[in-house]
Protein backbone atom coordinates (compact mmCIF):
# COMPACT_ATOMS: atom_id res chain seq x y z
CA UNK A 1 0.00 0.00 0.00
CA UNK A 2 1.66 2.65 -1.50
CA UNK A 3 -0.25 5.92 -0.47
CA UNK A 4 -1.23 9.14 -2.56
CA UNK A 5 -0.15 12.49 -1.78
CA UNK A 6 -2.31 14.84 -2.51
CA UNK A 7 -1.60 18.55 -2.02
CA UNK A 8 -4.24 21.23 -1.83
CA UNK A 9 -3.86 25.05 -2.87
CA UNK A 10 -5.11 27.76 -4.72
CA UNK A 11 -2.77 30.85 -4.84
CA UNK A 12 -5.70 32.85 -3.52
CA UNK A 13 -6.85 32.79 0.54
CA UNK A 14 -10.40 32.08 1.45
CA UNK A 15 -11.35 30.25 -1.70
CA UNK A 16 -11.97 26.60 0.48
CA UNK A 17 -8.80 24.79 0.67
CA UNK A 18 -8.83 23.95 4.18
CA UNK A 19 -13.04 23.09 3.37
CA UNK A 20 -12.09 20.58 0.60
CA UNK A 21 -8.89 19.31 2.40
CA UNK A 22 -11.88 18.61 5.51
CA UNK A 23 -14.50 17.00 3.77
CA UNK A 24 -12.57 15.38 1.00
CA UNK A 25 -10.57 13.31 3.94
CA UNK A 26 -13.69 12.92 5.69
CA UNK A 27 -15.54 11.61 2.35
CA UNK A 28 -12.75 8.98 1.41
CA UNK A 29 -12.70 7.78 5.09
CA UNK A 30 -16.38 7.12 4.90
CA UNK A 31 -15.33 5.21 1.85
CA UNK A 32 -13.09 3.09 4.10
CA UNK A 33 -9.85 4.73 3.23
CA UNK A 34 -7.00 4.93 5.42
CA UNK A 35 -6.21 9.21 5.16
CA UNK A 36 -3.95 11.29 7.11
CA UNK A 37 -4.25 15.14 6.87
CA UNK A 38 -1.54 17.76 7.28
CA UNK A 39 -2.07 21.25 8.00
CA UNK A 40 1.01 22.95 6.45
CA UNK A 41 -0.48 26.46 7.29
CA UNK A 42 2.57 26.89 10.46
CA UNK A 43 1.44 29.98 12.25
CA UNK A 44 -2.27 30.29 10.69
CA UNK A 45 -3.68 26.66 11.14
CA UNK A 46 -6.93 26.12 10.60
CA UNK A 47 -7.60 22.42 9.33
CA UNK A 48 -8.12 21.68 13.09
CA UNK A 49 -10.85 23.70 13.58
CA UNK A 50 -12.81 22.54 10.41
CA UNK A 51 -12.51 19.04 11.68
CA UNK A 52 -13.17 19.77 15.26
CA UNK A 53 -9.86 18.39 16.70
CA UNK A 54 -8.42 21.67 18.10
CA UNK A 55 -8.57 20.55 21.66
CA UNK A 56 -6.56 17.35 20.82
CA UNK A 57 -3.84 18.81 20.18
CA UNK A 58 -0.55 17.85 21.76
CA UNK A 59 2.47 17.58 19.16
CA UNK A 60 2.15 19.81 15.83
CA UNK A 61 4.26 18.91 12.54
CA UNK A 62 7.08 21.47 13.48
CA UNK A 63 7.27 19.17 16.89
CA UNK A 64 8.21 16.03 14.30
CA UNK A 65 10.54 18.71 12.38
CA UNK A 66 12.39 19.36 14.94
CA UNK A 67 12.56 15.91 16.80
CA UNK A 68 10.64 17.23 19.81
CA UNK A 69 8.06 14.40 18.82
CA UNK A 70 7.33 11.82 16.62
CA UNK A 71 5.57 11.18 13.63
CA UNK A 72 2.66 9.05 15.57
CA UNK A 73 2.99 11.03 18.36
CA UNK A 74 1.32 14.00 16.55
CA UNK A 75 -1.20 11.93 14.63
CA UNK A 76 -4.58 13.07 16.12
CA UNK A 77 -7.35 10.15 15.68
CA UNK A 78 -10.63 11.42 14.10
CA UNK A 79 -13.52 11.31 16.71
CA UNK A 80 -15.90 9.95 14.13
CA UNK A 81 -14.18 8.12 11.52
CA UNK A 82 -11.16 5.64 13.19
CA UNK A 83 -8.93 5.74 9.73
CA UNK A 84 -9.16 9.61 9.55
CA UNK A 85 -5.89 11.10 11.23
CA UNK A 86 -4.87 15.11 11.82
CA UNK A 87 -1.17 16.45 11.46
CA UNK A 88 -1.87 19.75 13.00
CA UNK A 89 0.49 23.15 11.89
CA UNK A 90 2.30 24.87 14.45
CA UNK A 91 0.29 28.29 15.73
CA UNK A 92 3.60 30.00 17.50
CA UNK A 93 5.74 29.65 14.40
CA UNK A 94 5.51 30.40 10.86
CA UNK A 95 6.81 29.24 7.39
CA UNK A 96 10.16 29.06 7.51
CA UNK A 97 10.06 26.59 10.76
CA UNK A 98 9.61 23.59 8.21
CA UNK A 99 11.36 23.17 4.53
CA UNK A 100 10.82 21.16 1.29
CA UNK A 101 12.86 18.53 2.30
CA UNK A 102 11.30 18.17 5.44
CA UNK A 103 7.69 17.65 3.91
CA UNK A 104 9.08 14.65 1.47
CA UNK A 105 10.87 13.15 4.35
CA UNK A 106 7.22 12.92 6.56
CA UNK A 107 5.52 12.30 3.26
CA UNK A 108 8.13 8.98 2.53
CA UNK A 109 7.28 7.86 6.12
CA UNK A 110 4.00 8.19 5.71
CA UNK A 111 3.21 6.28 2.13
CA UNK A 112 3.65 2.62 3.49
CA UNK A 113 1.41 3.29 6.24
CA UNK A 114 -1.67 4.94 4.47
CA UNK A 115 -3.76 5.45 1.66
CA UNK A 116 -4.35 9.21 1.38
CA UNK A 117 -2.23 11.82 2.14
CA UNK A 118 -4.15 15.10 2.32
CA UNK A 119 -1.77 18.37 2.77
CA UNK A 120 -3.66 21.75 2.65
CA UNK A 121 -1.59 24.25 1.77
CA UNK A 122 -1.45 27.91 2.81
CA UNK A 123 -2.49 30.84 0.44
CA UNK A 124 0.68 32.54 -1.56
CA UNK A 125 3.38 31.25 -3.79
CA UNK A 126 6.54 31.52 -1.12
CA UNK A 127 7.85 29.06 1.30
CA UNK A 128 4.72 28.11 2.21
CA UNK A 129 3.50 26.72 -0.84
CA UNK A 130 6.77 25.65 -1.80
CA UNK A 131 6.73 23.30 1.53
CA UNK A 132 2.88 22.21 0.50
CA UNK A 133 3.71 21.13 -3.27
CA UNK A 134 7.39 19.34 -2.67
CA UNK A 135 6.19 15.78 -1.78
CA UNK A 136 2.54 16.05 -3.85
CA UNK A 137 2.20 13.03 -6.55
CA UNK A 138 -0.92 15.49 -7.62
CA UNK A 139 -1.99 18.88 -6.81
CA UNK A 140 -5.54 19.61 -6.24
CA UNK A 141 -5.78 23.28 -7.11
CA UNK A 142 -9.17 25.34 -5.86
CA UNK A 143 -10.42 28.34 -6.91
CA UNK A 144 -13.68 30.76 -6.82
CA UNK A 145 -15.56 31.13 -10.35
CA UNK A 146 -14.45 35.11 -9.82
CA UNK A 147 -11.84 36.55 -11.94
CA UNK A 148 -9.16 37.04 -9.41
CA UNK A 149 -9.23 33.97 -8.32
CA UNK A 150 -8.74 32.50 -11.49
CA UNK A 151 -5.77 34.56 -12.18
CA UNK A 152 -4.35 33.38 -8.70
CA UNK A 153 -5.12 29.75 -10.11
CA UNK A 154 -3.55 30.48 -13.07
CA UNK A 155 -0.57 31.60 -11.89
CA UNK A 156 -0.40 28.76 -9.20
CA UNK A 157 -1.15 26.31 -12.14
CA UNK A 158 2.14 27.93 -13.73
CA UNK A 159 4.43 27.27 -10.76
CA UNK A 160 3.24 23.90 -10.50
CA UNK A 161 4.34 23.38 -14.27
CA UNK A 162 7.31 24.81 -13.24
CA UNK A 163 8.45 22.99 -10.83
CA UNK A 164 6.65 19.90 -12.80
CA UNK A 165 4.22 19.05 -10.34
CA UNK A 166 1.75 20.20 -12.65
CA UNK A 167 -1.13 20.62 -14.36
CA UNK A 168 -3.20 18.99 -11.54
CA UNK A 169 -6.88 19.00 -11.28
CA UNK A 170 -9.33 21.73 -10.51
CA UNK A 171 -11.67 22.13 -7.65
CA UNK A 172 -14.36 25.13 -8.25
CA UNK A 173 -15.77 26.06 -5.34
CA UNK A 174 -18.42 27.98 -3.76
CA UNK A 175 -20.80 28.18 -7.33
CA UNK A 176 -24.34 30.35 -7.31
CA UNK A 177 -26.11 28.83 -10.45
CA UNK A 178 -28.79 31.66 -10.50
CA UNK A 179 -25.86 34.30 -10.91
CA UNK A 180 -24.38 32.37 -13.31
CA UNK A 181 -27.42 31.79 -15.51
CA UNK A 182 -27.75 35.54 -15.23
CA UNK A 183 -23.88 35.75 -16.48
CA UNK A 184 -22.76 37.53 -13.54
CA UNK A 185 -20.69 34.32 -12.40
CA UNK A 186 -17.82 33.11 -14.63
CA UNK A 187 -18.63 29.47 -15.48
CA UNK A 188 -17.26 26.20 -15.63
CA UNK A 189 -16.49 26.74 -19.53
CA UNK A 190 -15.28 30.32 -19.16
CA UNK A 191 -12.74 28.99 -16.47
CA UNK A 192 -11.77 25.82 -17.95
CA UNK A 193 -10.86 27.57 -20.76
CA UNK A 194 -8.40 30.32 -19.26
CA UNK A 195 -7.18 27.90 -16.85
CA UNK A 196 -7.07 24.33 -19.28
CA UNK A 197 -6.69 21.95 -16.54
CA UNK A 198 -8.78 18.46 -15.57
CA UNK A 199 -12.17 19.23 -13.37
CA UNK A 200 -12.25 17.51 -10.29
CA UNK A 201 -15.06 18.72 -8.81
CA UNK A 202 -18.03 21.48 -8.48
CA UNK A 203 -18.86 22.91 -5.42
CA UNK A 204 -21.81 24.89 -4.98
CA UNK A 205 -21.96 27.42 -2.60
CA UNK A 206 -24.20 25.93 0.64
CA UNK A 207 -23.89 28.19 4.06
CA UNK A 208 -24.50 24.54 5.66
CA UNK A 209 -20.24 24.87 5.18
CA UNK A 210 -20.03 27.62 7.25
CA UNK A 211 -22.33 25.94 10.20
CA UNK A 212 -20.52 22.80 9.83
CA UNK A 213 -16.85 24.90 9.93
CA UNK A 214 -18.07 26.24 13.28
CA UNK A 215 -19.51 23.01 14.92
CA UNK A 216 -16.08 21.06 13.46
CA UNK A 217 -18.55 18.91 11.76
CA UNK A 218 -17.19 18.57 8.09
CA UNK A 219 -20.39 19.09 5.71
CA UNK A 220 -19.48 15.46 3.76
CA UNK A 221 -20.90 13.95 7.06
CA UNK A 222 -23.92 15.55 6.55
CA UNK A 223 -26.12 13.26 3.95
CA UNK A 224 -28.56 16.61 3.34
CA UNK A 225 -25.67 19.00 2.49
CA UNK A 226 -25.31 19.99 -0.97
CA UNK A 227 -21.79 21.27 -0.94
CA UNK A 228 -21.36 17.68 1.14
CA UNK A 229 -22.44 15.43 -1.71
CA UNK A 230 -20.30 17.07 -4.09
CA UNK A 231 -17.14 16.77 -1.61
CA UNK A 232 -18.40 13.09 -1.41
CA UNK A 233 -18.31 13.16 -5.47
CA UNK A 234 -14.99 14.27 -5.49
CA UNK A 235 -13.79 11.25 -2.93
CA UNK A 236 -15.29 9.46 -5.54
CA UNK A 237 -13.87 10.57 -8.64
CA UNK A 238 -10.52 10.48 -6.83
CA UNK A 239 -11.34 6.67 -6.32
CA UNK A 240 -11.96 6.22 -9.85
CA UNK A 241 -15.68 6.26 -9.70
CA UNK A 242 -17.25 7.97 -13.35
CA UNK A 243 -19.26 10.24 -11.35
CA UNK A 244 -20.97 12.85 -14.09
CA UNK A 245 -20.96 16.43 -12.62
CA UNK A 246 -23.52 18.39 -11.96
CA UNK A 247 -25.14 21.13 -14.08
CA UNK A 248 -24.93 24.15 -11.46
CA UNK A 249 -26.16 26.81 -14.38
CA UNK A 250 -29.67 26.04 -13.08
CA UNK A 251 -31.03 23.98 -16.14
CA UNK A 252 -31.99 21.08 -14.01
CA UNK A 253 -35.49 22.62 -13.93
CA UNK A 254 -37.42 21.35 -17.44
CA UNK A 255 -39.12 24.74 -17.74
CA UNK A 256 -36.40 26.87 -17.48
CA UNK A 257 -34.51 25.03 -19.83
CA UNK A 258 -37.56 24.82 -22.18
CA UNK A 259 -37.69 29.12 -21.68
CA UNK A 260 -34.25 29.32 -22.40
CA UNK A 261 -34.41 27.24 -25.68
CA UNK A 262 -37.44 29.41 -26.76
CA UNK A 263 -35.48 33.11 -25.67
CA UNK A 264 -32.12 31.50 -28.07
CA UNK A 265 -34.47 30.88 -30.79
CA UNK A 266 -35.91 34.32 -30.90
CA UNK A 267 -33.41 36.39 -29.85
CA UNK A 268 -30.03 37.48 -31.58
CA UNK B 1 35.82 19.89 -100.90
CA UNK B 2 33.29 21.92 -98.71
CA UNK B 3 33.61 22.44 -95.46
CA UNK B 4 31.31 22.14 -92.42
CA UNK B 5 29.60 25.47 -91.22
CA UNK B 6 27.96 25.88 -88.29
CA UNK B 7 25.76 29.24 -87.59
CA UNK B 8 24.47 29.74 -83.94
CA UNK B 9 22.51 32.10 -82.55
CA UNK B 10 24.37 34.10 -79.26
CA UNK B 11 23.85 37.46 -77.62
CA UNK B 12 25.91 39.21 -80.15
CA UNK B 13 24.51 38.26 -82.91
CA UNK B 14 25.55 35.01 -84.95
CA UNK B 15 28.64 33.05 -84.60
CA UNK B 16 29.74 31.44 -87.43
CA UNK B 17 32.12 28.68 -87.03
CA UNK B 18 33.89 26.07 -89.33
CA UNK B 19 34.91 22.24 -89.30
CA UNK B 20 37.87 20.97 -90.62
CA UNK B 21 39.50 22.70 -93.93
CA UNK B 22 40.98 25.34 -95.20
CA UNK B 23 40.34 28.95 -95.88
CA UNK B 24 40.17 28.40 -99.72
CA UNK B 25 37.38 25.57 -98.92
CA UNK B 26 36.01 27.46 -95.85
CA UNK B 27 35.09 30.66 -97.66
CA UNK B 28 33.16 29.10 -100.45
CA UNK B 29 31.35 26.88 -98.13
CA UNK B 30 30.61 29.96 -96.15
CA UNK B 31 28.76 31.63 -98.74
CA UNK B 32 26.84 28.67 -100.08
CA UNK B 33 26.10 28.04 -96.30
CA UNK B 34 24.51 32.03 -96.66
CA UNK B 35 22.81 32.00 -100.01
CA UNK B 36 20.96 28.54 -99.49
CA UNK B 37 18.87 30.34 -96.65
CA UNK B 38 19.03 34.37 -97.68
CA UNK B 39 16.32 35.43 -95.53
CA UNK B 40 17.46 34.10 -92.57
CA UNK B 41 20.44 35.99 -92.10
CA UNK B 42 19.30 39.48 -93.27
CA UNK B 43 19.88 42.05 -90.77
CA UNK B 44 22.01 39.72 -88.42
CA UNK B 45 25.44 40.63 -86.93
CA UNK B 46 27.64 37.98 -87.34
CA UNK B 47 31.02 36.77 -85.64
CA UNK B 48 33.09 34.54 -86.75
CA UNK B 49 35.39 32.18 -85.31
CA UNK B 50 38.43 31.74 -87.69
CA UNK B 51 40.35 29.30 -85.29
CA UNK B 52 43.87 28.88 -86.52
CA UNK B 53 43.22 30.49 -90.45
CA UNK B 54 45.80 32.89 -91.16
CA UNK B 55 44.29 35.53 -92.69
CA UNK B 56 45.37 38.88 -94.18
CA UNK B 57 43.81 42.32 -94.25
CA UNK B 58 42.50 41.61 -98.14
CA UNK B 59 41.35 38.47 -96.70
CA UNK B 60 39.23 39.88 -94.06
CA UNK B 61 37.49 42.99 -96.39
CA UNK B 62 36.46 40.14 -98.76
CA UNK B 63 34.82 38.23 -95.81
CA UNK B 64 32.97 41.59 -94.90
CA UNK B 65 32.19 42.18 -98.12
CA UNK B 66 30.50 39.47 -99.14
CA UNK B 67 28.85 38.89 -95.50
CA UNK B 68 27.04 43.09 -96.62
CA UNK B 69 26.55 42.34 -99.79
CA UNK B 70 24.36 39.48 -98.14
CA UNK B 71 23.14 41.44 -95.91
CA UNK B 72 24.88 41.17 -92.53
CA UNK B 73 27.23 43.21 -90.96
CA UNK B 74 30.94 41.92 -89.10
CA UNK B 75 31.77 43.43 -86.27
CA UNK B 76 33.79 40.79 -84.92
CA UNK B 77 36.37 37.88 -85.54
CA UNK B 78 37.72 35.48 -83.65
CA UNK B 79 41.37 34.37 -83.83
CA UNK B 80 44.15 32.35 -82.44
CA UNK B 81 46.50 34.01 -85.35
CA UNK B 82 47.98 36.36 -84.10
CA UNK B 83 48.96 37.63 -87.39
CA UNK B 84 44.77 37.45 -88.39
CA UNK B 85 44.21 39.47 -85.06
CA UNK B 86 46.26 41.68 -86.33
CA UNK B 87 45.17 42.30 -89.78
CA UNK B 88 41.61 42.37 -87.54
CA UNK B 89 42.62 45.24 -85.72
CA UNK B 90 43.99 46.71 -89.25
CA UNK B 91 40.19 46.69 -90.55
CA UNK B 92 38.69 48.32 -87.52
CA UNK B 93 37.01 44.54 -86.69
CA UNK B 94 36.73 43.50 -83.16
CA UNK B 95 38.62 40.49 -81.60
CA UNK B 96 36.52 39.46 -78.98
CA UNK B 97 33.42 39.40 -77.39
CA UNK B 98 32.16 42.19 -74.84
CA UNK B 99 32.13 40.48 -71.42
CA UNK B 100 28.89 39.01 -70.23
CA UNK B 101 27.05 40.62 -67.50
CA UNK B 102 25.72 37.03 -66.49
CA UNK B 103 25.37 36.86 -62.89
CA UNK B 104 27.39 34.42 -61.39
CA UNK B 105 24.12 32.97 -59.33
CA UNK B 106 21.20 32.27 -60.67
CA UNK B 107 17.75 34.58 -59.67
CA UNK B 108 17.26 33.38 -56.14
CA UNK B 109 13.73 33.23 -54.14
CA UNK B 110 14.96 32.35 -50.98
CA UNK B 111 14.48 35.00 -48.46
CA UNK B 112 16.36 35.41 -44.76
CA UNK B 113 13.41 37.37 -42.49
CA UNK B 114 14.34 38.55 -38.81
CA UNK B 115 14.89 37.17 -35.61
CA UNK B 116 11.92 35.69 -33.97
CA UNK B 117 10.96 32.95 -31.20
CA UNK B 118 8.34 30.88 -30.86
CA UNK B 119 6.37 29.21 -27.54
CA UNK B 120 4.93 27.14 -28.46
CA UNK B 121 2.50 26.81 -25.03
CA UNK B 122 0.27 28.88 -23.22
CA UNK B 123 1.73 31.17 -21.46
CA UNK B 124 0.03 31.77 -17.58
CA UNK B 125 -0.10 34.39 -15.21
CA UNK B 126 3.02 35.38 -14.07
CA UNK B 127 4.73 33.92 -17.17
CA UNK B 128 6.68 37.06 -18.63
CA UNK B 129 9.28 36.36 -22.20
CA UNK B 130 11.12 39.54 -23.02
CA UNK B 131 12.80 39.27 -25.96
CA UNK B 132 15.07 41.20 -28.79
CA UNK B 133 13.43 40.70 -31.85
CA UNK B 134 9.44 39.03 -32.73
CA UNK B 135 7.65 36.68 -30.78
CA UNK B 136 5.30 33.97 -31.77
CA UNK B 137 2.92 32.12 -29.25
CA UNK B 138 1.77 28.84 -29.98
CA UNK B 139 -1.24 29.20 -27.71
CA UNK B 140 -3.31 31.30 -25.15
CA UNK B 141 -1.49 34.44 -23.31
CA UNK B 142 -3.90 34.14 -20.28
CA UNK B 143 -4.14 37.37 -18.25
CA UNK B 144 -1.79 38.01 -15.98
CA UNK B 145 0.96 37.15 -18.53
CA UNK B 146 3.35 39.50 -19.93
CA UNK B 147 4.76 39.78 -23.90
CA UNK B 148 7.96 42.17 -24.55
CA UNK B 149 9.31 42.42 -28.02
CA UNK B 150 11.50 44.63 -29.68
CA UNK B 151 9.84 43.65 -32.99
CA UNK B 152 5.76 42.32 -33.65
CA UNK B 153 3.56 39.80 -31.58
CA UNK B 154 1.64 37.16 -33.08
CA UNK B 155 -0.72 35.17 -30.87
CA UNK B 156 -2.38 31.84 -32.37
CA UNK B 157 -4.86 31.69 -29.61
CA UNK B 158 -6.26 34.16 -27.17
CA UNK B 159 -4.23 37.33 -26.53
CA UNK B 160 -5.51 38.29 -22.58
CA UNK B 161 -2.65 39.47 -21.01
CA UNK B 162 -0.28 41.98 -21.87
CA UNK B 163 1.56 42.84 -24.79
CA UNK B 164 4.45 45.59 -25.66
CA UNK B 165 5.63 45.27 -29.21
CA UNK B 166 8.48 47.14 -30.83
CA UNK B 167 9.29 48.02 -27.24
CA UNK B 168 12.68 49.62 -28.08
CA UNK B 169 10.57 52.40 -30.18
CA UNK B 170 9.66 50.38 -33.49
CA UNK B 171 6.13 51.64 -34.76
CA UNK B 172 6.21 49.96 -37.51
CA UNK B 173 5.83 46.90 -35.03
CA UNK B 174 2.25 44.94 -35.05
CA UNK B 175 0.60 43.01 -32.71
CA UNK B 176 -2.05 40.01 -33.95
CA UNK B 177 -4.37 37.32 -32.37
CA UNK B 178 -6.79 35.25 -33.01
CA UNK B 179 -8.71 36.73 -30.43
CA UNK B 180 -7.40 40.54 -29.63
CA UNK B 181 -8.66 40.81 -25.99
CA UNK B 182 -5.33 42.31 -24.11
CA UNK B 183 -5.55 43.23 -20.83
CA UNK B 184 -2.80 46.25 -22.12
CA UNK B 185 -1.46 46.61 -25.49
CA UNK B 186 1.49 48.59 -26.54
CA UNK B 187 3.43 49.46 -29.45
CA UNK B 188 6.46 51.12 -29.15
CA UNK B 189 5.79 54.60 -26.68
CA UNK B 190 1.90 54.42 -27.43
CA UNK B 191 -0.61 52.25 -25.10
CA UNK B 192 -4.47 51.25 -25.16
CA UNK B 193 -6.47 48.90 -23.23
CA UNK B 194 -8.95 46.82 -24.53
CA UNK B 195 -12.40 48.06 -24.90
CA UNK B 196 -15.07 45.48 -23.56
CA UNK B 197 -16.31 43.26 -26.30
CA UNK B 198 -18.92 40.48 -26.62
CA UNK B 199 -18.67 37.70 -28.99
CA UNK B 200 -15.14 37.46 -30.15
CA UNK B 201 -14.42 39.42 -33.44
CA UNK B 202 -12.29 37.38 -34.82
CA UNK B 203 -8.72 37.61 -36.06
CA UNK B 204 -7.18 41.18 -35.67
CA UNK B 205 -4.14 42.96 -36.18
CA UNK B 206 -2.83 45.94 -34.00
CA UNK B 207 -0.84 49.00 -35.52
CA UNK B 208 -0.19 52.28 -35.03
CA UNK B 209 -1.50 54.86 -37.46
CA UNK B 210 -0.88 58.34 -37.09
CA UNK B 211 0.23 58.43 -33.95
CA UNK B 212 -2.77 56.21 -32.98
CA UNK B 213 -3.23 52.82 -31.83
CA UNK B 214 -6.01 50.62 -34.26
CA UNK B 215 -6.65 47.81 -34.25
CA UNK B 216 -8.79 45.95 -37.54
CA UNK B 217 -9.72 42.43 -38.70
CA UNK B 218 -7.61 40.47 -40.26
CA UNK B 219 -7.14 41.04 -43.98
CA UNK B 220 -5.56 38.74 -45.82
CA UNK B 221 -5.78 41.22 -49.00
CA UNK B 222 -4.35 44.63 -47.34
CA UNK B 223 -0.59 44.17 -46.49
CA UNK B 224 0.99 44.94 -43.10
CA UNK B 225 2.40 48.19 -42.64
CA UNK B 226 5.61 48.03 -44.50
CA UNK B 227 8.69 46.91 -42.40
CA UNK B 228 6.01 45.39 -39.89
CA UNK B 229 8.60 42.20 -40.31
CA UNK B 230 11.77 44.54 -40.71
Amino acid sequence: MTAKVLTVTSGKGGVGKTTATANIGVALALLGQKVVCIDSDIGLRNLDVVMGLENRIVYDLVDVVEGRARLRQSMIKDKRLPELYLIPAAQTRDKTAISPSDMVRICDELREETDWVLIDSPAGIERGFRNAIAASDTAIIVTNPEVSAVRDADRIIGLLEAEEKGPGKLIINRIKPELVERGDMLATADILEILAVDLLGLVPEDESVLISTNRGNPAALDSKSKAGQAYRDIAGRLMGEPIPFPSLDGTDNLRKRLARLMHRGGGS
Amino acid sequence: MPVEVSVKGIHEGLLITFGEGSWEEAFPSLLNHLDSKPDFFLGANAIVQLGSFPLQVVDLARLRSALADRGMGLRTVLSESPATVNAAKNLGLETSLPPREVPETPLSTELTGSEAVLLAQTLRSGNSINFPGHVTVLGDVNPGAEIVATGSVIVWGHLRGTVHAGAQGDENAVVCALDLSPMQLRIAGFAATSPPRGRSSGPEIASLRDGQLVAETWNPKEKPPAHAGG
